[in-house]
């Protein structure tokens, strides 16, 4: 029999119709040399309705954390909506202490969306999950009408171990334990909000986004008691507090000229009216640790090239109210809130 | 050290802190209030009540653009975004204005309406050239900081004759404000207030000028200040030195920004592009006379009210609300009914509660940990 020719994907001037979604050949094309080819494992390449993936050593329990990604623009200073994807689903997993090793990918794509920026997103997917030594298992496209879909949605799923014994929980900070975070505050924050309303600013605004599972094995390596590790993404280091304060019952009291926050944020904080506390950062990590064991946990954040300017910010307090507060540089003490809503600059 | 820096240093502002307490009489009490939302921001974001004596409180007042805007005017610019084929621009925390029954240009925008956040004037006046098609209306609050960018952008649309463009003109002025404040509510009632921090960006428009007769008239000392939490201090030294002394004088503390007679480049365009209207309804304050702007009858073509046919129809705050008694000092935030329960900044029922730089709001992000004993989940 004569092998049918199939003409390749035009990746330079092609766009995603709804055939690509329609379950037909189209789509295992756009799976075949696009997905596979960017993604390229094992598991994928036996084009399987899903990946059988091998046992954990004896001991080791299964982690699992889904996200989905959606960012305007897709395209930004320091990463896209593909690195992005992988970062934050390998992170979310690497802060419950998990050693990431397998992930899913769902793709919306909206219907003539450029085949070479799909391209581009699926290899910086592609690096990203080599880079954070994952694979990307299984997956799945979906095309929706023109004006359905704002270019492209993904959800990723992330598999990892947790080693025996450890376990990481918002609800185990205690009095006296130390709050540390691993790097600079705000910058996927602000580098997109820049960039979306196209906002000039002196110096250099670029996300932060990078796989944290290294940081987080330095951390679980340094800190035996380590209560638990975040990365402060929407809502900023305020949320991420709020929210731990709450589960555990306590209160927490930042100090906040050892908030490390990079010249560029702070001007550009300083225009908008914002508070770096409220912007999300793709990169860092925030660890709770046993007040005794924040000497070593510093000096292993440092050590690693992600935490070059990690610092030790706060302590967790008996306070049955759940207040995150913090003793600013003037000497005063304030509340530090959760924000109502997006951050919205103010006027005056 | 960065230039912001010297103005926030924790060494200076425990001296500032030494120097107040020392000066402050131990028989009277003090209650000053800071007009300007920019200066409630600092004062919550820095702390700075912790350093102040026990006996000196501040009362946060009205100076907060979206926070003046009353329900009415929201309404207005609801019904134009809802009811007008038009793309209505404003400025960021405008958004979240609640008007009544819970809508708020957020909401209506979620319900499909052109409502698009903007971060000046000119960003308005930009997509009304390029999308000609497409009518611009540009909601324009604030005070008389934000008046002159409106009023350079009317002049620019009128010069380039663009038929696209035009301005929900919401502008109020300061001075008109801070006299109802000290005249009392409209059942007499005034809080304690010993002076006034006056405005920072407001008076270099301005100037201190327009103050004198008010401060002369009530025997109010008025300190403009800079927007710093270190400027906010020293002002307030200088105005507990005025009340020692039985003086009710302007001073200023914000030289490095503001003089006499301000801008008066600013002045005269916002002279040519507006004028005043008789009467306009504040959130908190109700009807003040001459004490917001419209658009001269020169530019009146540009006048969103005007070409759309926009009534003006006032709404009634929530009856629970205490705005008007918190702006005046008279209510505390946290001893409104509805603070913290009903009403938060996720779903702010008065207008204090709406900008971070609100009375209601600041206290609620910022100061909850403090005195009051509020005790709020
Ligand atoms: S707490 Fe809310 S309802 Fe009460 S005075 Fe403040 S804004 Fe008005």
């Amino acid at each position: 029999m004569k092998s049918v020719y199939v003409r390749p994907l035009d990746l330079r001037g092609g766009h995603v119709d709804l055939a690509y979604g329609g379950g037909g050949r189209a789509m295992q094309q756009l799976i075949g040399e696009l997905f596979r080819q960017a993604f390229d494992n094992p598991w994928l390449a036996r084009g399987d309705d899903g990946a059988v993936l091998p046992e954990l050593a004896p001991g080791e329990r299964l982690v699992v954390s889904t996200d989905s990604h959606v960012v305007s623009p897709l395209f930004f200073p320091g990463g896209d909506i593909g690195s992005l994807s992988v970062h934050g689903t390998v992170n979310d997993v690497a802060m419950m202490g998990g050693r990431p090793l397998y992930l899913s990918a769902g793709f919306i794509l909206e219907e003539g969306f450029p085949l070479a920026d799909l391209q581009r997103i699926a290899e910086s997917m592609g690096r990203a999950a080599a880079d954070a030594g994952v694979a990307i298992v299984t997956g799945d496209t979906k095309v929706v009408e023109r004006g359905k879909g704002d270019g492209v949605f993904i959800t990723t799923t992330g598999v990892g171990a947790l080693p025996a014994g450890r376990e990481l929980s918002g609800a185990f900070a205690r009095p006296g334990d130390a709050v540390l975070v691993s790097g600079s505050l705000g910058e996927h924050g602000m580098a997109i909000m820049a960039q979306r309303e196209g906002l000039a600013f002196d110096g250099d605004l670029r996300s932060d986004s990078a796989a944290l599972h290294g940081l987080a094995a330095a951390a679980l390596a340094a800190s035996p008691g380590l209560r638990l590790m975040r990365d402060p993404t929407r809502g900023g280091l305020a949320a991420t507090l709020n929210e731990i304060a709450r589960q555990s019952t306590v209160g927490i009291v930042l100090e906040e000229s050892a908030l490390p926050v990079s010249p560029a944020v702070a001007a550009a904080c300083e225009f908008l009216g914002l508070d770096p506390l409220n912007l999300a950062s793709e990169g860092r990590l925030l660890a709770v640790c046993p007040g005794e064991e924040a000497a070593p946990l510093l000096a292993a954040l440092r050590a690693h090239p992600l935490g070059r300017q990690a610092a030790l910010i706060g302590e967790v307090i008996a306070d049955p109210r759940c207040f995150v507060q913090m003793q600013t540089t003037l000497g005063g003490r304030r509340m530090v809130d959760w924000l109502a809503g997006e951050p919205l600059p103010r006027i005056c | 050290m960065k230039y912001v820096d010297a103005f926030r240093d924790g060494e200076i502002a425990r001296t500032l802190a030494t120097a107040l307490a020392r000066e402050v009489r131990p028989d009277r009490t003090y209650a000053f209030m800071e007009f300007c939302g920019g200066h409630t921001h600092a004062i919550s974001r820095y702390g700075v009540e912790d350093l102040l004596p026990r006996n000196l409180r501040l009362i946060h007042g009205p100076g907060c653009p979206v926070c003046v805007l009353p329900t009415g005017r929201i309404e207005q610019a609801l019904r134009l975004a809802l009811d007008h084929p038009v793309t209505l621009c404003v400025y960021g925390d405008t958004l979240r204005v609640p008007a009544a029954g819970g809508m708020s240009l957020l909401k209506a925008r979620a319900m499909g309406a052109d409502v698009r956040m903007i971060y000046s004037a000119t960003d308005a006046l930009a997509l009304a050239r390029r999308e000609p098609a497409r009518q611009v209306v540009f909601f324009a609050i604030g005070f008389e900081t934000t008046t002159p960018p409106t009023a350079l952008v009317v002049r620019e649309a009128a010069r380039l004759g663009l038929a696209n463009f035009s301005v929900l003109c919401c502008h109020v002025l300061t001075p008109p404000a801070i006299r109802a404040i000290a005249e009392g509510g409209p059942d007499g009632e005034v809080g304690q207030i010993d002076g006034f921090i006056g405005p920072a960006h407001v008076s270099t428009v301005i100037g201190t000028g327009p103050y004198a007769p008010f401060a002369a008239q009530f025997r109010k000392p008025v300190v403009i200040a800079g927007f710093e939490p270190l400027d906010v201090m020293q002002a307030i030294r200088m105005l507990v030195r005025q009340v020692n002394e039985g003086r009710a004088e302007v001073e200023n503390e914000f030289t490095r920004a503001v003089t006499v007679e301000g801008n008066l480049k600013a002045q005269a365009l916002m002279a040519e592009v507006f004028t005043l209207r008789d009467s306009f309804e504040w959130r908190g304050l109700g009807v003040l006379p001459r004490s917001a702007l419209r658009l001269a009858d020169a530019f009146s073509g540009f006048d969103a009210e005007r070409r759309f046919g926009l009534e003006y129809t006032p709404l009634p705050d929530h009856k629970a609300c205490e705005c008007a008694a918190v702006l005046r000092g008279v209510t505390r935030a946290w001893e409104c009914r509805l603070f913290g329960t009903v009403c938060t900044p996720e779903t702010p029922v008065g207008a204090c509660m709406v900008s971070s730089e609100g009375a209601c709001a600041a206290y609620y992000a910022y100061g909850r940990n403090r005195d009051s004993g509020a005790d709020v989940p």
